[in-house]
């Protein structure tokens, strides 16, 4: 095939042709290991370092310089509340709008609005989030900073890529399900409850897992509104230190390289799995769509 | 078609075995559909979120940083050389060429890698090997951006001390880990947009007597131009917002950078850096580089939405 395709070529070009492709190839494969490359060498890097420093200690106990004590648990808590807050907020809001998207929305004006409110969103950068979080809901609103304060600006920033996610798992949600919902006579609402949501379910988790990944890793827009104290939050009301801000405060103050390893492996050992269950769900969505 | 109506009737079939019965009395049926319009109007609501918020960040950024600006004077702010808060000279250029540059190096080393890793993954690995690929581009893409910061600390900023002098802390640092930040974005969605590409088009391509390689760079890229160049954009806006890790590692002097190796620092560094202990006008002026930040955010936007449009319109 090689040698009758290029009959007409002169044997030169051909050979130039044939080196341009060898180079192209190559590079090809050098950047993708490349990219590979640095992949492995930072994952390995943090938890090889890391790993050594994490013990039950670690995670359990208090953070407290001066008397010797320097464990991440109320990092920890502080995270888990914020993430709790987030989910909860964010959560029924993006689904609504999904919803509304898909299945009530007609193509016009508010459609466009919309769309284009939900892609501005999620180009603003986590420090402007945290700018606007500081002066509306820390200042104006007068919830001080505070995990509540950090939760409501977080909420607003992982809205999008809840709405977006919602969105392709209700659109994949075959036509003849809903079709054949409403021929039987249910409602649009008892369709949309009974038939469309349940199938789409799998897609919805993945949108709170992917969110929560994204409020893990947050710091700007934390540090700013919920404050860095390294006490056990006691209500929402209190003010907290996410384990991101923790591990910026360490790196930046130079405190401890063993520390902030610990607290980077443990940041990304949880990205990992969180990473894992998304994909694992969005394997079932796929098996879904193409079995049904 | 066919099949597709023959699962139709399938499914039909199936789902009539648990069907409630639509004859309903009138009167509950009117008080069904006056529920069903009060939850759309709910949803629709939800919806309305997000222009809210949009519109309240808007205002607000701009109520709160528009006056320092007018009071500092729009071009002693904007092309200022010299910040310094505590004597009330607040010039944020060297914060924008800085912005500008970190951003700049980084779109231009992930534009090469992430371009050629994409083309790797959409047409010349193996199966086995997109397997292994994907799954990490993904997690790469979920790290923290504090991590990365907390890596280019340790590894980067310390080589770079090493070969090319200084104390490490430098434009070229932030480039390198902006770079690695914004490559799965780059990536991914140049992958997809090239897997998107109809098959008939490198086939055609492939028939005509073409190599793969000359058929990858001439039909499919162009052909996912649109895809390639959202991508770089989103990836744009990730590395010009960047501040913590930034913060981390490039040093944070606020002068204008006359090497890769001097100390910069950004728009987004100054925010963070002194929100923490400013009032009244200084503070005012970090919301004014919040919204000089906004507007390059808001002019990236623009951009990225005609490219979807252009493509939504072919």
């Amino acid at each position: 095939m090689d040698t009758e395709k290029s009959k007409g070529i002169p044997k030169k070009r051909r050979g130039i042709l044939r080196i341009k492709d060898r180079i192209l190839q190559c590079l090809i494969w050098a950047f993708s290991f490349i990219t590979m490359g640095v992949l492995v060498w930072i994952l390995i890097y943090i938890i090889s370092n890391g790993i050594s420093h994490i013990n039950w200690e670690f995670i359990s106990t208090i953070y407290k310089p001066v008397n010797n004590q320097h464990g991440i648990f109320p990092m920890i808590l502080s995270t888990l509340y914020i993430v709790l807050i987030t989910i909860v907020i964010a959560t029924p809001i993006g689904i609504c709008s999904a919803i509304y998207l898909v299945e009530y929305s007609r193509p016009g004006k508010v459609l466009s609005l919309i769309r284009f409110a939900t892609e501005t969103l999620s180009g603003i950068p986590s420090i402007i989030y945290g700018l606007f979080g500081y002066i509306f809901f820390v200042i104006a609103l007068h919830l001080k900073w505070s995990l509540l304060s950090g939760a409501l600006t977080l909420s607003i920033m992982v809205l999008p890529t809840i709405i977006r996610t919602t969105e392709e798992s209700l659109k994949s949600v075959p036509i003849a399900y809903k079709e054949g919902s409403l021929a039987l006579g249910a409602t649009k609402l008892t369709t949309i409850a009974k038939v469309i949501l349940p199938c789409a379910i799998s897609g919805i988790l993945t949108a709170v897992i992917l969110s929560i990944g994204r409020i893990v890793g947050e710091t700007a827009a934390v540090y700013l509104t919920a404050g860095y104290v390294t006490r056990i939050p006691t209500s929402i009301m209190d003010s907290g230190r996410t384990l991101s801000v923790h591990l910026y405060q360490l790196a930046k103050e130079g405190i401890s390289f063993e520390q902030s390893f610990a607290t980077a492996a443990v940041l990304v050992v949880i990205v990992a799995i969180i990473n894992l269950f998304a994909t694992t769900l969005a394997k079932g969505i796929k098996k879904f769509t193409i079995g049904g | 078609m066919a099949a597709e109506s023959s699962v139709s009737i399938e499914l039909k079939g199936k789902e009539k075995k648990g069907s409630v019965s639509h004859f309903m009395k009138k009167n509950k049926k009117n008080m069904g559909s006056i529920l069903e319009k009060i939850i759309e109007n709910i949803f629709f609501l939800c919806a309305c979120m997000a222009i809210l918020s949009v519109v309240t960040i808007t205002v607000y950024i701009f109520a709160k940083g528009s006056p320092a600006i007018f009071k500092i004077g729009i071009a002693e702010f904007v092309f200022g050389m010299v910040w310094m808060p505590t004597s009330g000279v607040f010039g944020i250029f060297p914060m924008i060429v800085a912005s500008i540059l970190a951003t700049l190096g980084a779109v231009v080393i992930g534009i090469v890698v992430g371009l050629f890793t994409a083309i790797f993954l959409a047409e010349i690995a193996p199966g086995w090997l997109v397997r292994i690929f994907r799954p990490a581009i993904e997690l790469l893409a979920g790290i923290p951006s504090v991590v990365y910061g907390f890596f280019g600390l340790i590894v980067i900023v310390p080589l770079i001390s090493e070969y090319l002098g200084g104390a490490g802390n430098s434009l070229l640092a932030g480039i390198i880990i902006l770079a690695i930040m914004i490559l799965p974005t780059i990536i991914s969605i140049s992958e997809t947009s090239m897997r998107a590409v109809p098959p008939s088009y490198k086939e055609g391509s492939l028939a005509l007597g073409a190599t793969h390689i000359q058929t990858i760079f001439k039909v499919i890229v162009p052909a996912a131009k649109s895809g390639i160049l959202a991508g770089i954009v989103l990836g744009t806006g990730r590395a010009i917002g960047e501040t913590m890790a930034i913060i981390l590692i490039t040093g944070n002097t606020p002068l204008i950078p006359t090497a890769l190796t001097d100390r910069i620092r950004t728009l987004t560094a100054n925010i963070a850096l002194e929100m923490g202990y400013a009032h009244g006008l200084h503070q005012e002026a970090l919301f004014a580089t919040g919204v000089i930040l906004f507007i390059f955010i808001m002019i990236l936007n623009i951009v990225l939405n005609a490219i979807v449009y252009k493509k939504v319109n072919q």
